[in-house]
């Protein structure tokens, strides 16, 4: 009983994943397609839910879909991009993309047969009632797997490098930057000034 | 849990790098903008100094791993390493006049080479699935920025985008073969891996080619090769000169070092299945890569086609799957880098004079203008043709023996087919600069430190090509092969 449910779960979420993968591609309009990445990452955290891998599922929900995916639909939505008519002209690659994709799927079924991923042979995982994913992770991530961990943070330092250097153009003349020296030395003779006007009589 | 604390000694020259490009980052703000040079001094001097701490690691026999086994210095690590650094160090001496003139700042410019640097170090290191991904990632993320920082060139703008995006497809790829990989043999370590592929059966065997193909696309696709080559001569075109210095030579050892890692160290039991895979790459590389540099009369995209071919030969070494043939690819990597360092720059000497250096025509009587700089080029050339006694011939006859030793003489014989087909174009540019007269006869003036740098790889080719038997015999002992 338990089995069926796990598989029916499995089963629905992946083809779902599927679906929404493609979406991404396919939609014209950029927010749905960001909105379906959404949908193919909550999939694949259900899947990994299956797996017992609660924090990664979570992890995924909290700093993908939370974070990042949120900030990518801020950025398209900001853009303002101009959708236009559906791109034409398409049609001609479409044999070739079928090709592809038709071998590699003929490469793929015959390469990954069922005997490979043998229910029997790969049993699930299963942990007991007080088992932590969470500390399990912790205990490897900084002792075992601590070069590729620091590997990665060197990764995001150059992610973020790049990104400044390509964004970056320098201090633009009229730009609306603060200049605290300046605001400093200001005098108050400098900004306000007094006109001795008569009074008005009513 | 039992947990080992890493010997950090065998990683020094990584944790210097890393913190260097660190450092460098942080006291590139401070430094007032007539001083910058400074940050190019300090981006040599880390270069220089990593070069010291792993020549001290050189010597000891066999392979030491670290970091729970995901780190391995042996000796090829450590060549390729230097030549890493060597490269680098001239392609960072090439940019120092070229960048002010394109207003590419100093500070980002060397700490993204410096972080390359450092991809680079970790791949050749790497003795897990996971660091060689991550070191890939590494190396070549800084290249993609590095093309695309003249912005307001449109010609950069489109090199970079078409290297991106084909580059990210290629590492999926390769990552996808990867799992594959790791999903046949349960693990992620190199050697291990090894070693669940010789004790598995035949029937597990279609997963694991399956997985190989991904892989090698991914790696082929990294070293520029016939048939995932479309982005090498956009990119050689596009590209700032220095930055298609770095990537034609630093980068392209790298790629070496990959395939070493995974297919020699990792998959050598499937050597069988991956030499059929390299066979067709090399043949169809050769091949287009000479035609097609034929008709090319831009010097870049010429040189682009030619390092194609060149990408050709070298996968010939590693076709035959024995020491010696590794041996002969190392050594023809090496001299190739060292040819390209002298062709480009030549290209980088003529930008920084101010003279167009795009076409092949833009050489004509490069010998009235500069002897000494045409003397250089017809070195490189002839090095690049095969001509003895220059070391071209020396790499491409070592290709060549270890091809006959392992009876694929047919392949030799292609090989020297194309070879001939190809000395066309590079005497063509001879011929270009010694015979025919230049249309503006101004003398090329040129910086001290490029007029060493040139004249080292110019010279180095002549004296390595008449005298090439230590860089031989290293070649060959990091494999543990006995010369001929």
């Amino acid at each position: 009983m338990g089995l069926i449910l796990q598989q029916t779960v499995f089963y629905a979420f992946s083809a779902i994943l599927l679906f929404s993968a493609a979406m991404v591609v396919l939609s014209i309009n950029p927010v749905r397609a960001v909105l379906f990445l959404v949908l193919a990452f909550f999939c694949a955290c259900i899947l990994w839910m299956l797996l017992q891998a609660e924090f990664l599922a979570l992890v995924l929900i909290f700093v993908y879909i939370g974070a990042v995916m949120t900030l990518f639909l801020f950025v398209i939505m900001m853009l303002n991009l101009d959708i236009g008519p559906p791109r034409k002209g398409w049609l001609p690659y479409l044999p070739l993309a079928v090709l592809v994709l038709g071998l590699f799927i003929i490469a793929a079924v015959s390469a990954l047969k069922p005997e490979y991923f043998d229910p029997d042979v790969y049993q699930v995982v299963t942990q007991p009632e007080n088992y932590s994913n969470t500390k399990a992770l912790g205990a490897v991530l900084y002792t075992e797997y601590v070069y590729p961990f620091e590997l990665a943070a060197v990764l995001l330092l150059v992610a973020i490098i790049s990104a400044i250097c390509l964004a970056f153009r320098g201090k633009r003349p009229g730009g609306k930057a603060q200049r605290i020296s300046e605001q400093l030395v200001v005098r108050r003779k400098d900004r306000v000034s007094l006109i001795n006007m008569p009074s008005e009589k009513k | 849990m039992n947990f080992e604390i890493p010997n950090f000694a065998l990683a020094l020259p990584e944790i210097f790098v890393l913190t260097m490009a660190c450092a460098i980052l942080l006291i590139d703000l401070f430094i007032p903008k007539h001083a910058k040079t400074l940050t190019y001094l300090l981006a040599q001097i880390t270069l220089l100094g990593a070069a010291i701490l792993t020549f001290q690691q050189y010597g000891h026999p066999g392979s030491v791993t670290t970091f729970n086994g995901m780190f391995v210095l042996n000796n090829l690590a450590i060549v390729l390493k230097l030549f890493i650094y060597l490269s680098a160090f001239a392609s960072f001496l090439y940019a120092r006049s070229y960048l002010p003139k394109t207003k590419i700042p100093y500070g980002e410019y060397f700490v993204l080479g410096l972080f390359s640097v450092l991809g680079m170090m970790v791949i050749v290191s790497a003795h897990n699935f996971i660091v060689l991904f991550l070191g890939l990632e590494l190396f070549s993320l800084p290249i993609y920025a590095m093309v695309a920082l003249r912005r307001d060139e449109g010609i950069c703008v489109e090199a970079a985008i078409k290297y991106f995006v084909t580059g990210a497809i290629a590492t999926g790829t390769l990552l996808y073969g990867l799992s594959m990989l790791y999903g046949a043999t349960g693990s992620m370590d190199i050697t291990r891996v090894s070693e669940v592929i010789m004790q598995s059966s035949l029937s597990d065997e279609l997963i694991l080619v399956f997985g190989l193909v991904f892989a090698v696309v991914g790696m082929v696709f990294k070293l520029g090769a016939v048939p995932f080559h479309m982005w090498v001569p956009d990119v050689y075109e596009g590209a700032p000169t220095p930055v298609v210095l770095f990537l034609g030579t630093t980068a392209k050892i790298a790629a070496l070092g990959l395939l070493f890692r995974l297919l020699v160290d990792g998959l050598q039991p499937l050597s069988v299945q991956w030499q059929d895979l390299l066979i067709i790459v090399a043949v169809l590389s050769m091949a287009l890569g000479n035609l097609a540099a034929i008709v090319q009369s831009n010097i870049k995209r010429m040189l682009a086609y030619s390092s194609i071919a060149h990408m050709g030969y070298m996968a010939l070494g590693l076709v035959t799957a024995t020491p010696q043939g590794y041996g002969a690819a190392l050594f023809y990597m090496i001299t190739y880098a060292i040819m390209t360092l002298g062709a480009f720059g030549v290209v980088a000497i003529m930008n920084n004079a101010g003279c167009e250096a795009s076409k092949v025509s833009d050489l004509r009587g490069l010998n009235s203008r500069n002897p000494w700089l045409a003397l250089m080029m017809l070195l490189v050339m002839f090095s690049m043709a095969g001509i003895p006694p220059i070391v071209g011939f020396m790499a491409k006859l070592s290709i060549l023996e270890a091809l006959i030793g392992v009876h694929l003489v047919w392949l030799a014989a292609i090989a020297l087919f194309f070879a001939v087909i190809g000395a066309y174009y590079y005497i063509r540019v001879v011929k270009v600069m010694y015979f025919e007269e230049p249309e503006d006869a101004t003398p090329i003036k040129y910086p001290v430190d490029m007029q060493i740098a040139i004249s080292l790889s110019g010279v180095g080719l002549l004296v390595l090509g008449i005298v090439p038997g230590a860089l031989f015999t290293l070649c060959q002992a990091v494999f543990g092969a006995t010369p001929y």
